[in-house]
């Protein structure tokens, strides 16, 4: 098996007062090991719903997740998460939060041990010297950053995040997008990202996937590996200005703007 | 000045300036003290019947601490049954509203015949019944606005619903509670009077209340409304230095 992670023919649909509300409609999903897929849409199209079924914290009416050759039914720890909202504990220093993870998930590692792990995580961050803050002390950039230590401090194999860079200001953003490639150097995980920014899917991510309108469904792929580049110049290519407008060409399909040419 | 020594002066300052306005009001309408007692009335009402009041002052708070302590489990308790559940929220509240629109004052006679001769029975549920409601309201309404991320964040490494409650509802809720304890204490306090004046059983300041009232004794009321200001000023900080202690983390920085 090759692929980490294999969302197969999953369809959702919630339960409202107008009657059920279709929010997947079979969709296929594959990230091979040590990739990241980025995952874009219209809003409300179902991506919140394609994490949670991930993370194992919902099951799909129909289809099946599959996460390292195994089916997922429940919540398993080999995943993290992080969201737009950092939700740090604000009664726990930013050690504390980042530790919070490794008191749940069982493992062998003593207090010490457990501290050392997330001091280096946040070193590689940038927040070392903030250890002993309280999340109200920090801005919402070094809150986000706190905010991924903490979603993979337990070597997660999957990390799921859920626009975890929508609620920061420009510059903050693409700092943390230069951040998250330094941790993908020093901790290998998969990775999924839900974003709206197109920019920001064709940096971070290998593969870019459109979901169609509700429901959704895979619209389109596109590969946007970029034989290495880590360094932001590299989204001012006439390469990446390119896929840029392919990506913005298909959302606009999704939202239903646009109709699809068809040969004729 | 230095903050500490300013933090104490200023409202010792505010005090004094009080008592001498007062002692200013019944001196210029020269009334007797028992129309109006004057502070200078009080500190000899507070020797003659010393002993007295550090009995009933005893009395009078280990009752109130007691029925609050009560009101704290049980309180809680029921904020935890509504916090978590809809049907339970939705049963529970309007009976605990209407519960609490009943004038205590009218309860205490009812509860004294009920349980008669247990004073300190009697005592205590009402500064129980009194005080429960603000803190079952604020743990439900802690609990119940958890944002669902912080339960996603718990539940997707596999953590039990108990792990969740322990780590994250419990103390996110704890700022609430305070807030809700802070009112309770002083209610509390109020309930252990109401039973200790309107149905006095020889025990307490209420008690010692109402036999100033019986004996024409205005300096000894008076100097019982005093110590009682004292006693509830005094459990109000013991709540706000739990406070601190407890949930100090949800007072913000003034710099962001």
């Amino acid at each position: 098996m090759t692929n980490l992670i294999d969302i197969k023919g999953v369809t959702h649909a919630y339960a409202t007062k107008a009657g059920p509300l279709p929010v997947l409609d079979n969709l296929n999903i594959s990230v091979p090991e040590g990739e990241f897929c980025a995952v874009v849409g219209p809003s409300g199209c179902g991506k919140s719903t394609l994490t949670r079924l991930v993370a194992g914290l919902m099951k799909p009416d129909e289809g099946e997740v599959w996460l390292h050759g195994e089916r997922v039914t429940s919540p398993r720890s080999t995943v993290g998460m992080a969201f737009q909202n950092p939700v740090l504990l604000e009664w726990r220093t930013i050690l504390d939060n980042v530790i919070l993870p490794l008191e749940i998930v069982p493992n062998k590692m003593n207090r010490a041990q457990k501290e050392e792990r997330a001091r280096e995580l946040l070193t590689l961050v940038g927040l070392d010297g903030f250890e002993d803050k309280r999340p109200s002390e920090l801005s919402g950039g070094m809150r986000q950053r706190a905010s991924l230590c903490r979603a993979i401090v337990h070597k997660p194999e999957v990390l799921i995040m859920d626009e975890p860079f929508g609620a920061l200001d420009a510059f903050t953003r693409e700092d943390l997008w230069q951040t998250m490639h330094a941790l993908r150097a020093e901790e290998p995980f998969t990775g999924v990202l839900i974003t709206h920014d197109l920019r920001e899917s064709i940096y971070l991510a290998d593969e870019v996937i459109v979901l169609s309108g509700r429901p959704a469904t895979t619209q389109y792929r596109m590969d946007t590996r970029l034989g290495g580049r880590t360094d932001i110049d590299m989204l001012y290519t006439p390469e990446v200005g390119k896929m840029l407008y392919d990506l913005r060409d298909q959302i606009e399909i999704a939202q239903g703007r646009k109709v699809v040419e068809t040969a004729e | 000045m230095n903050d500490t020594l300013r933090a104490w002066l200023v409202p010792s300052f505010a005090i004094l300036i009080f008592l001498a306005l007062w002692e200013l009001l019944v001196w210029a309408n020269g009334w007797p003290n028992y129309k109006m007692a004057s502070p200078s009335d009080i500190g000899p009402a507070f020797v003659k019947y010393w002993p007295l009041f550090v009995e009933y002052t005893w009395d009078t708070l280990w009752r109130t601490v007691v029925g609050l302590i009560v009101a704290v489990i049980v309180g809680t308790g029921i904020g935890v049954i509504m916090g978590f559940s809809r049907t339970m929220r939705d049963a529970l509240y309007p009976l605990l509203v209407g519960f609490n629109a009943v004038p205590k004052a009218t309860v205490v006679p009812v509860i004294a015949l009920l349980f008669v001769g247990q004073h300190d029975f009697n005592t205590i549920l009402i500064a129980f019944m009194i005080s429960f409601f603000p803190i079952a309201v604020a743990v439900s309404i802690g609990l119940s606005t958890l944002e669902p991320e912080y339960r996603d964040i718990l539940k997707s490494l596999g953590a039990s619903n108990l792990t969740i409650f322990w780590k994250i509802a419990l103390p996110k809720t704890l700022p609430e509670f305070f807030g809700a304890l802070k009112v309770a204490v002083t209610l509390a306090f109020i309930g252990t009077n109401l039973m200790e004046i309107v149905e006095p059983h020889g025990r307490g300041l209420g008690h010692l209340f109402d036999s100033g009232k019986i004996n024409a004794d205005y300096p000894l009321m008076f100097a019982v409304l005093i110590a009682l200001a004292a006693l509830g000023i005094l459990l109000f900080y013991v709540v706000v230095v739990l406070e601190k202690i407890f949930a100090g983390w949800a007072e913000r920085s003034q710099t962001y």
